[in-house]
């Protein structure tokens, strides 16, 4: 809606006139509001899966591969970190107090409200033109040129360009666009395959996956992969400047830099 | 500005009352159909009653997958048991002869049985997985009575909702809705692997549903109370694992 009311001029001429002081642009928001409430909701489930997930890898902090496997089997590989159950071997003289309980109602709450968000964020994002303008790499960009300087001048801890600052260059596009549609479904698919009622009725989700053990190491693989996305987006966001891209992503505006008024 | 405002303004007390009174119909259907688990209240009661209701829609009827014998783990990890108490010890002296299973509630004849009743009865078998909650998981072969068997030899009364489980172990408890207590891959389960069920398992008789979790399959049971509410069951959320904050529904 705000997208859309914002195109036509007298809003945003009352914008800059009701808040003359302050350094804002005349740009369109350069967030709609649909894609900031969704934003950080999913930012609060990520955060409430995260910690929770790694409460519960700590209750067996082994990882297998195929349909089965416990401690009397091989893993494929396990963490090196203590444990909250005793009789899994992992060579600390100590075993953590068990934390599964909220963990496991936490983290299936904020799997729901995140997945339930993502679907309102799909949908709009799909009726919007949203993925097509904004998260989708223009045809002109997909060149070995523009992904390099892309990846090189946040590498030499150069600022983005006022310019650039409004919209998302290729190298964003495509880690947008990968996160977006394949880790975020894959997280997903490999958590509801670990359900046993779920798969009863839908075997496939865990078959096609190599069985239930192959289903929870690749739910954990993508898990880390999503966290190396956040380490990595919260590091551009601080390079674009902290303060200027959180306020963009929180009032849907952009304040211009001193330098730039 | 001021007409497009009151304008919002209506329309969001519109919406919100439709979907105030929608949501209330909601959880009255809910209730009716028996989607509503006994643990919703609280700040996890969201998410543990979307997931009941919407596997309770989706998997009423499917099958656990089951497995060939030559998938089964050839070592079946035990998971820790508290130390057995003197009555265990008593009666596995004694090979379990007086191990009694004693069914009552809402059952037109209370019943008690022994493991060597329970034999008698059409014996069943699964090879299954059975997956804990920490996240391993083993298959076995399964053999038992199928709990609907046990239940319709009592007559179950038409109001019944739920089957109350209780273990030997102190404060060990569990309940099932009737969708889980009349499926048939739902056992009370007293051979393992071609054997008796070895006491690390479970034996002489441990209750054994394929469709959930690890810790909803207790063992050493000796009571089954049927029953239309849970409310007057320990602390009225379904369990005891629920009242130590572990979900009532584990199809997970």
């Amino acid at each position: 809606m705000e997208t859309l009311k914002s195109v036509q001029v007298p809003v945003e001429a009352f914008v800059s006139s009701s808040v003359s002081t302050a350094p804002i642009t005349t740009r369109s928001p350069r967030h709609s509001v649909l894609v900031r409430v969704t934003h950080w909701i999913t930012a609060l489930c990520f955060l409430a899966l995260l910690v929770t997930g790694i409460e519960i890898v700590i209750s067996h902090p082994r990882f297998y591969w195929g349909e089965t496997g416990n401690v009397l089997t091989t893993p494929l590989f396990q963490l090196p970190i203590p444990s909250s159950r005793r009789l899994v071997p992992t060579g600390y003289g100590y075993v953590l107090p068990d934390q599964n309980g909220w963990s496991r109602a936490l983290h299936f709450e904020a799997a729901w409200i995140a997945v339930l968000t993502g679907l309102l964020y799909a949908i709009s994002g799909l009726l919007t033109g949203h993925f097509w303008k904004d998260l989708l790499p223009r045809r002109a960009d997909l060149s070995w040129r523009a992904l390099l300087t892309s990846i090189a001048k946040p590498l030499r801890f150069e600022r983005p360009s006022e310019e650039e600052a409004s919209s998302y260059n290729v190298v964003q596009r495509l880690t947008y666009v990968f996160v977006i549609f394949v880790l975020f479904p894959l997280v997903i698919w490999t958590g509801l395959a670990l359900s046993p009622a779920l798969i009863s009725a839908f075997p496939a989700l865990v078959t096609l996956l190599g069985g239930r053990q192959s289903a929870r190491t690749i739910h954990f693989f993508v898990s880390v992969a999503l966290v190396l996305f956040l380490l990595v987006h919260v590091a551009m966001v601080c390079l674009a400047g902290f303060k200027s891209r959180t306020g963009a992503m929180i009032t849907g505006r952009t304040a211009t830099r001193k330098e730039h008024t | 500005m001021m007409d497009i405002s009151r304008r919002k303004l209506i329309l969001t007390g519109l919406a919100a009352t439709a979907g105030g009174s929608g949501l209330a119909v909601a959880a009255r259907l809910a209730q009716k159909y028996g989607l509503v688990p006994p643990d919703h209240d609280g700040i996890y009661g969201l998410g543990e009653t979307l997931t009941f209701a919407s596997q309770r829609l989706l998997t009423r009827h499917s099958l656990a997958r089951e497995f060939p014998r030559s998938r089964i783990s050839p070592r079946p990890f035990p998971n820790e048991l508290a130390p057995l108490t003197e009555d265990f010890k008593r009666l596995r002296a004694g090979g379990f002869a007086e191990w009694r299973l004693s069914v009552d509630g809402m059952v037109a004849q209370p019943e008690s049985f022994s493991i060597s009743d329970l034999k008698s009865y059409p014996s069943r078998s699964h090879i299954t997985e059975l997956v804990c909650e920490e996240g391993w998981s083993y298959i076995a072969e399964w053999i038992g009575v199928p709990l609907s068997h046990v239940l319709q030899l009592v007559g179950v009364h038409p109001q019944a909702r739920y089957v109350v489980y209780v273990s030997m172990e102190p404060d060990t408890w569990d309940s099932i809705d009737m969708a889980d207590a009349l499926h048939p891959q739902t056992f009370l389960c007293y051979g393992m692997n071609g054997n008796e069920l070895p006491v690390a398992h479970g034996g002489p008789l441990r209750m054994r549903l394929p469709r959930q979790l690890g810790y909803k399959n207790i063992k050493f049971i000796t009571r089954l109370t049927v029953t239309d509410s849970l409310k007057k069951f320990g602390k009225g959320v379904g369990s005891a694992a629920s009242e130590a904050g572990y979900a009532w529904y584990v199809g997970m």
